[in-house]
């Protein structure tokens, strides 16, 4: 089964539909998932601005983390819950959203950015714990990760634009391609 | 009532030729939502981070004064980023805001929540080191917390077609 035929699938279940029809519960999950950028990136951007150098200079890196980390990890999964129900409300033409796939992209990589931060040069933290400014790669993976979270939110905030939809043909090839949408190809 | 009297104000701001100007942009008015977006996340960061600090839990360790002053410019920051990018995008649609009631709730707990943060909870955060009452840095927290928490709903409220 293609992903389009399950999301297909997923909008004919009757949580999908009763979702998509709800007035206050969708807007209640949208709002939860905006406000919860606080905690989730708020957290986050704390700790990048530590690895940076630019904030909390005189606080140990491992100890802004480790105090810092159950608050972004408990705004990560309000995240990752609020926002699977928003795709589930409308999972084809979410699927189909250039810009969602784009999010999706990005979420990727600041996963696999913070994978390589914790299984590279955060090993060896207790070298560098006290440095007022980290060595470059933990700078590096800092940097990286603000840039990450900041894409993530424009193309977050771009999906409900639809000017680039499949339903509105026609489109430049390009966009057919990216979004996946299934045109007339006789 | 004297709120109809403001109404023209904002009939001028949806008209202005900055705004009939900037309605020519495909673009620009989603940028200035994404970067008043990042703004939220900034100042969610630097409120969290004295809160959290005041109720015992985030950066126990640190003394609340330091947690306080650290998280002040970037607070401040955030607000440099928030406050512009908010006017345009009221703005935008100001005669549509006039009418909605979620925007005079974020107006109002906005004003609150800044003299709040930037003189109650700012004066208990630059105390001496247990000279505050560990129950009254936590309801200013929880003060603090409610009411940017409130800035943020009625914001997303007042976004919502």
């Amino acid at each position: 089964m293609s992903l389009l035929r399950f999301c297909e699938w997923l909008a004919s279940t009757p949580g999908s539909i009763a979702l998509h029809e709800s007035l206050y519960v969708y807007l209640i999950v949208s709002t939860v998932h905006v406000v919860t950028l606080t905690l989730f990136v708020g957290t986050a951007v704390m700790l990048d601005l530590r690895l940076l150098g630019v904030t909390l200079r005189s606080v140990p890196v491992s100890e802004v983390a480790g105090r810092l980390w159950p608050w972004t990890a408990m705004g990560f999964l309000v995240m990752i819950v609020s926002g699977a129900l928003l795709f589930y409300a409308n999972p084809p033409p979410r699927y189909q959203n250039i810009f969602f796939r784009a999010k999706m992209l990005l979420l990727v990589l600041a996963g696999i950015n913070a994978l390589v931060f914790h299984r590279t040069v955060y090993r060896n933290v207790t070298e560098w714990d006290l440095d007022p400014v980290p060595p470059g790669r933990a700078r590096a993976a800092g940097g990286l990760a603000l840039l990450f979270w900041a894409a993530t939110i424009v193309s977050g905030r771009m999906i409900a634009y639809d000017w680039f939809d499949c339903s509105k043909q026609p489109q430049p090839k390009i966009v057919n391609v990216l979004a996946g949408c299934v045109t007339d190809t006789r | 009532m004297a709120l109809m009297s403001l109404l023209p104000f904002f009939e001028w701001c949806e008209n202005s030729d900055l705004i009939v100007a900037m309605r020519e942009s495909l673009w620009l008015f989603p940028m200035i939502e994404s970067v008043h977006l990042m703004g939220l996340a900034l100042v969610g960061g630097a409120v969290l981070m004295v809160d959290l600090r005041l109720l015992g839990f985030g950066l126990r360790r640190q003394p609340v004064a330091q947690v306080a002053k650290e998280a002040q410019p970037w607070l401040l920051a955030s607000l440099g980023v928030m406050l512009p990018s908010g006017f345009l995008l009221f703005m935008a649609s100001a005669v549509k805001c006039f009418y909605l009631p979620a925007f005079w709730v974020k107006m109002a707990s906005l004003s609150v929540a800044l003299v709040f943060t930037f003189v109650v909870r700012r004066h208990l955060a630059m105390a001496p080191e247990g000279s505050v009452n560990p129950l009254r840095a936590k309801a200013v927290a929880l003060v603090s917390l409610s009411l940017w928490s409130s800035v943020a709903i009625a914001g997303r409220l007042v976004g919502f077609p």
